[in-house]
């Protein structure tokens, strides 16, 4: 045995899975986006962010001897062992087409567009399946009642995956709806930021011209310099009131 | 209309399916004629439930199949609260809908429903529509 | 402890009529109600076909909702909710074997039996508070105002949830009584106003919607009075269609029985929302004095 030292390369555990129906030994700490990769998968679609926020890899799978089905997204979720598993990363969706600007904000335009909402049998297929947890049959129901605001909140953490639909007796596509709903929200039910307006009211009377063309005009050398030596820190421990002594571009 | 009953006429799976959904003894009916008398929809009908119930007895699929009785029914359960025999008719009605609606066909298309039409509607009205008839 | 409030979705949009004068109305009356923080669609209608079951969990999932709450009662507005409620609690505490299949479906929900009572604000006045302390209470009684009840169908039928008996109810005609109405009787007081088949065969429901208003106007009754917000779009909203289709048809003004109760009780017009219905509403009321002026 070595006395140095250096780290030796621990050999990860191979564990068994299957990749629609095909069984693949892997590592047993990869992900099952790395796992597929490492079977010799080549990603051109199915993979986006690998970060578990873009939606384009829900992956469902079973273990065996339980009638449960999982899902999961095949960027955040580790390998199982016996795992059987089929990434969908598209499911199809009816998906209304719509005017957004034409649009009041009502819950009946909602209706309108979707009307296969209303086939909704609260079975809760949907939010069990979905791989953020999302409470996707509270959303529905909030919509049936014209609680825009409410399914817009609830809905807030979905990232357009789709299992969802994939899941639903009503045929209902729940994640299009919802985004129709958040947007809704976001446009014409959330309170306008007032102070936004006044901001860009100061902007367009030319309250920054000065300084802006100030710093455009500046070279390399004295950016830095107002950077490195002239800018006042905010102290770690600033109360809420703080401003800082130079408040000409304020 | 003289219609021929024989076995090669009688659609028993049709007859077994309807007591099977509805979970009603169609044989106990004795024609009285109470529900097509207290049907609000009765002047609607290509079929009053009396007849319907008689053509269900022999298993007349075809017949029952090309009238819109079930599809007109409005589940008010009139006939089922007057029955002398207490059969629930309502639900005889629903399994006659449910034999079609279970083959994946549409009584009406939510998708071609105009979008202001909808705008009108109360929720409820969508719902109750759309659980009798979409499949 | 207060009763838990159940809704329904109608009642949030175009039904808001109904729940607004309602929750007006028992706030004078000192019926303390809680809107469930968490309820889905109840399913409007109740399965009817033996081996479908899916379509009862949305009811038993609302009545989950109340129970783990632990409240014992729900109370609803819309007739169509409560019959649809009271059905499915009925099912979850007399069928053993389809309680189980629901319970193991819902795997995700605790198990229910039963235990909750379904009610609706009519029974509820009923049985609990009871005509005569709700006459005392009145301020604005509807004296000399001819109103028709109007039951439909889910408050009466079937038997097992019936507020009252399927053919001959006296309920809202005991209500309206106390109310101080002049109480027109009417032979089509039970019938269907068509139901969902405003959807699928809308000619149909404006016939019968039509019998059920001139029914209501041969017996001299100058309103109508109603618990379900569908009955009171084929009969109010959709009246306009049975104007113009039928000669002679007279307008026949629709409120929903909660709107009658919150002005007889003295509550502000503005809060029945009499906006939602048709326009001669709130001008009958006003005619007869019940209140002062059509709200603008």
């Amino acid at each position: 045995m070595s006395t140095t030292t250096e780290q030796t390369a621990v050999e990860a555990k191979m564990i068994p899975i299957y990749v629609m129906g095909k069984k693949y030994e892997v590592p047993e700490t990869l992900t099952i986006m790395k796992a597929l990769e490492y079977a010799g998968y080549k990603y051109i679609r199915g993979c986006g962010c690998r970060g578990g926020v873009c939606g384009a890899c829900s992956t469902v799978y079973r273990k065996p001897g339980d009638y449960k089905i999982y899902t999961g997204l095949a960027c955040q979720t580790v390998v199982e062992p016996e795992m059987y598993l089929t990434q969908l990363p598209f499911y199809p969706a009816n998906r209304a087409t719509y005017d957004f600007h034409a649009l009041e904000g009502n819950p009946e335009e909602i209706f309108g567009l979707y009307p296969e909402l209303f086939r909704c049998v609260a079975c809760n297929a949907c939010s069990k399946v979905c791989p953020m947890d999302v409470e996707v049959m509270d959303y529905i129901a909030a919509l049936k009642r014209g609680d825009i605001a409410a399914a817009a909140q609830i809905s807030f953490d979905c990232i357009q995956c789709g299992l969802c639909a994939s899941r639903c007796m009503g045929e209902l596509p729940q994640y299009h709806i919802g985004q129709l709903a958040r947007r809704i929200n976001g446009a014409y039910l959330t309170p306008r930021a007032e102070h936004l307006a006044t901001m860009v009211a100061n902007i367009e009377a030319g309250r920054y011209t000065e300084c802006l063309n100030k710093l455009k005009s500046a070279d390399e050398d004295e950016l830095k310099r107002l950077y490195t030596e002239e800018r006042e820190l905010e102290p770690a421990q600033a109360g809420e009131d703080w401003t800082p002594k130079e408040n000409v571009c304020l | 209309m003289i219609r021929k009953i024989s076995p090669r006429t009688i659609n028993d799976d049709f007859r077994r399916k309807v007591k099977e959904i509805s979970g009603q003894d169609i044989q106990q009916c004795f024609q009285c004629g109470t529900c097509s008398a207290s049907c609000p929809m009765g002047r609607m009908l290509d079929l009053l439930p009396r007849k319907l119930m008689s053509l269900l007895q022999f298993g007349q699929s075809d017949a029952i199949a090309a009238a819109n009785t079930a599809w007109v029914c409005a589940s008010c359960h009139t006939c089922m609260v007057r029955c002398p025999r207490g059969i629930d008719i309502t639900k005889v009605m629903e399994a006659i809908r449910q034999l079609t609606l279970r083959q994946n066909i549409n009584r009406i298309n939510p998708s071609e429903i105009p979008a202001e039409e909808v705008n009108d509607m109360p929720q409820i009205a969508m719902v109750s529509g759309f659980r009798k008839l979409t499949s | 402890m207060s009763i838990a409030y159940y809704p329904g979705c109608t009642l949030k949009t175009k039904g808001k009529n109904l729940e607004k004068s309602a929750l007006a109305a028992m706030e004078v009356l000192g019926i303390d109600v809680e809107e469930l923080p968490r309820w889905n669609c109840c399913g409007a209608v109740y399965s009817l076909a033996d081996d479908d079951l899916i379509h009862v969990v949305a009811p038993v999932r609302d009545l989950v909702r109340v129970a783990e709450r632990g409240q014992d009662t729900v109370i609803t507005l819309c007739s169509m909710c409560y019959n649809t409620l009271a059905r499915a609690n009925d099912l979850m505490k007399n069928d053993e074997e389809k309680r189980k299949t629901i319970n193991d479906f819902m795997d995700e929900e605790p198990d229910y039996s039963g235990e909750v009572r379904v009610v609706h604000l009519l029974d509820y006045l009923r049985d609990e508070y009871g005509w005569d302390k709700l006459k005392e209470k009145l301020k604005s009684p509807l004296n000399g105002m001819k109103v028709a009840p109007y039951y439909g169908c889910t408050l009466l039928r079937p038997k097992e949830v019936a507020l009252d008996h399927p053919d001959r109810p006296v309920l809202m005609h005991e209500f309206l009584e106390t109310l101080g109405a002049d109480v027109v009787d009417f032979p089509n007081a039970m019938e269907c106003c068509g139901s969902y088949q405003v959807l699928g065969n809308p000619d149909a429901a404006v016939e019968v919607s039509h019998e059920i208003l001139s029914g209501a106007a041969e017996k001299g009754a100058e309103a109508l009075a109603l618990t379900c917000p569908l009955c009171d779009f084929n009969l109010g909203k959709r009246q306009d269609i049975i104007l113009e289709k039928y000669e002679g048809a007279s307008e026949v003004p629709i409120y929903y029985f909660t709107q009658l109760l919150a002005v007889a009780l003295g509550v502000a017009p503005e809060e029945c929302h009499f906006e939602l219905n048709r326009d001669s509403a709130a001008q009958l009321l006003k005619d007869k004095n019940i209140i002062s002026a059509v709200p603008a």
